[in-house]
This record gives C-alpha cells, structure tokens and sequence, in this order.
C-alpha cells in the first residue's frame, strides 16, 4: 500500500487519458479539475483485477467533488451543484 | 475514445420509471455471480465481469437485458480463465436445446 | 421482497405498469439456456451446488429497501444513531442487524440546504445490501447518461422538484463505495415510532429521486 498522496480540500485535475482496458474513470471527468472531498481507502487497481491480476499494491482511492457549471457548460441548474465522483490516485495530479 | 458503456452525460430520452420482478433465471445468473466471485471459488471477478460486459458490442449492448449481459460476460470470464472450454459448452448448449424440445425442462 | 419493492414505489405516485417476466413461459431464450448450460456445467465439476444457488437467491430475495428504511427511520429518531450512521456506516449496519455487504457504504444527508442523488454511469453499482436489487430504470440509458448532468431534470421527471436555494450532489458510484441517501424527515411526523417512520421511507427516497412524505 502507498500512501496517500492527497488530502481532503487538495485541489486536484484528472487526467485527460485515452487509453484502451478496462477503466473506472467516467470519460465525462476526463481532464477536469475538482477537490478532494475524502479518502475512500486503499483499493487493489481494478485496471488489473479485470485481466485477473493482483493490481497491487493498493492504491488510493479519493471522492472527489467537481463543479457541475465546470463540468458541463450548459448546466442547467444553480452554481452551487456539484457532482462527486470516485477516482484512484494514479488518476490525479495536482491542480 | 469514449467507451459505449462509459455513457454519463450523453443525450438521451426521459427516464422511464420502469421496473420488473426479477424472474428466477435473472436470479440465478446472479447466484452465478455471487458465488463464483466469492473468497472460497475466486473464479472470476466483479472488474471481469464489467470488462467483459463492456466487450459486448454497441449495438448488442443496448438490445440486451441487463442480465442477459451478465450471463454472456459470466461465460466469457469462464472461457478465458480456461474453466470451461468451447467444445464443453457447445455440447451442453445443444443438450439443453435436445432436453427443452423434448420437454424436459 | 417484491411485494415490499412495488409498494414503495407505489408512494411516489407513478402510475406505470410492472411486467412480469414468468421464468419459462414459452421457448427458453438464448441467454436463458445459456444460463442453465452454465450453472449445470459448474454444477457437473463441482465448482458449485444447485443447493447453493438456491441459497444465494434466497438471500437476495431477504435484501431489500426495508433494511435501508429501517435505518434511516432509526436515525430519525436516535441522534446518536445518526451519528454513528454518518461516520461509521457498517457499524451501525450491524447495530441493527442488517447485513453490510461487500462494500463500503457512505451515506450522504438530504438537509433544507442540500439534496443528493445517486447513480452509477458505467454500469449499475447500487447499494443492494440495504436496498435490494436495482430497479430497471436506474440500469436505463435514460438514467445513467442524464442523472449526471441534468440531475434537477430527471427528478423532476420524478415529480420531485429542488428548489434553486437547496444544492444538488450527484454521486456517481464508479468504484468501490456503494451510496445510501439519508432523506429528510418529513414534517408532520413528529412523535412517530421507527416502524411507521420506516413504512414512509421508500427506495426511490434513498436513492434520492423522491423525498420522504408523512402520508
């Protein structure tokens, strides 16, 4: 296990990757910038698991809380909506 | 590219609050599930699962029911992981055809 | 389960047919022989038991919203229980016997300030150990592509409209924790035991489509 690499209230970025496998990094949140709002715990990489490897060592896996006005320019509703989303580490670099 | 199955924020129609009781085949492709996952079996994956669900294609995707889906990704993980062969599985397949027309199950 | 799961449904006042999909009426479909082909070829090398199976699903057919409602019906009424709730969901899980699953449960607070949806875009994570299985339409297109980015609509669509002044919190469940709405106390209960606080919290509540309603 690595420790984690980001607190709560970081301001972090995904990566705007394109890449085949398998992936639990919705296409939508690609490339955009949120905060971390909790550790979530230390999960194997289910990149690997998909192809039955181990997908250790356990990483990182944060909720991170995105501005929905950011996400999707035509948002609809009040400025103040977020949506939040779960994202290993290896996803994330700092904003 | 973004994936078919990978779908949050595409445009689509309104969400029709649709629901059935899960017929006993449904449920037991879970079972399916369930226990060849569990510590003890360790046969396959819920991340092999949704790899393989994801494998299906677009148009085979959206006409599937949801656990049509996973009996076709349960098969598939089996297949690869080397549990069942292709050969077995043709040959109960025809056998369950032969048992159904025959009215045996 | 599935008389307790229509019911619920039946309190958010949607009016919509419920199919029945009898288990082999008429030929088996592919997908259904492929099924029994299966689970007799695990059952022939010994990897499982029909008696397993038939376990399995009764244990599933056990889950359902009620385990869900009586916990947040108890956090209604116990303070202190919401707070173990909020900070230690398999815990107080536990505390009142119902199963916690194999996932981690975060379980996120409906206030005057603040409404939270739940749904899973990639495919249909659902916190079945509290709820059951998923209804069909939160595993529909419809749901998945659009609850991420028109939340407000798609409730709507469910007859529940969030005023501009509360936030809108979707959670989109993409890995490995499973999302239980805490709804907001309706007034007018004041006073009320668990079990009738729990007969009034319905799934479509706790997955955040539908506010909690004292009738």
């Amino acid at each position: 296990m690595t420790p984690a690499r980001f607190q709560p209230g970081d301001r972090v970025k995904v990566m705007k990757a394109d890449v085949p496998g398998h992936l639990r990094t919705p296409w939508y949140i690609r490339g955009h910038e949120g905060e971390v709002e909790r550790i979530c715990g230390f999960f194997a990489n289910p990149e690997e698991l998909a192809f039955n490897r181990h997908g250790l060592p356990k990483r990182a896996l944060y909720r991170v809380r995105f501005a929905q006005k950011k996400v999707w320019p035509d948002y609809a509703g009040p400025a103040g909506d977020t949506i939040d989303v779960e994202i290993y580490e290896h996803w994330l670099e700092r904003a | 590219m973004r994936s078919h199955h990978d779908m949050g924020g595409e445009t689509a129609g309104k969400v029709e609050p649709t629901e059935h009781d899960y017929a006993p085949w449904e449920k037991r492709v879970d079972a399916l599930m369930v226990l060849l996952s569990d510590r003890e079996r360790s046969l396959m994956r819920v991340d092999e699962l949704r790899k393989n669900i994801e494998a299906i294609g677009p148009d085979a995707y959206d006409k599937m029911t949801y656990y049509e889906r996973w009996i076709t990704s349960i098969t598939s993980t089996l297949l690869q992981r080397g549990v069942i062969s292709s050969d077995e599985l043709a040959k109960k397949i025809a056998d369950v055809e032969r048992r159904e027309k025959a009215g045996l199950l | 389960m599935s008389t307790h799961h229509h019911h619920d449904h039946d309190h958010d006042h949607h009016d919509h047919a419920h199919p029945t999909q009898p288990d082999i009426d008429g030929p088996l479909t592919y997908h259904q022989k492929l099924e029994i082909a299966i689970r007799e070829l695990m059952i022939e090398k010994g990897i499982l038991s029909a008696d397993e199976v038939r376990r399995t699903v009764e244990a599933m057919d056990a889950r359902s919203p009620a385990g869900g409602a009586k916990v947040v019906a108890r956090a209604w009424n116990d303070p202190a229980y919401k707070q173990l709730l909020m900070s230690d969901p398999s815990k107080a899980l536990n505390q009142v016997g119902v199963e916690v699953g194999l996932y981690k449960l975060v379980v996120v607070e409906n206030t005057d300030k603040v409404h939270n949806l739940v749904v899973c875009t990639l495919c249909s994570c659902y916190p079945r150990a509290v709820l059951g299985l998923p209804p069909d339409w939160y595993k529909s297109r419809a749901y998945r592509s659009r609850a991420v980015r028109e939340p407000r609509q798609v409730m709507a669509e469910f007859g529940l409209e969030v005023p501009d002044d509360t936030t809108v919190r979707v959670h989109d469940s993409t890995a490995d924790m499973r999302y239980l709405v805490l709804p907001k106390r309706p007034k007018g209960t004041e006073g009320w035991s668990e079990e009738k606080l729990a007969a009034i919290v319905t799934r479509d509540t706790m997955i955040g489509v539908a506010e909690a309603r004292a009738s």
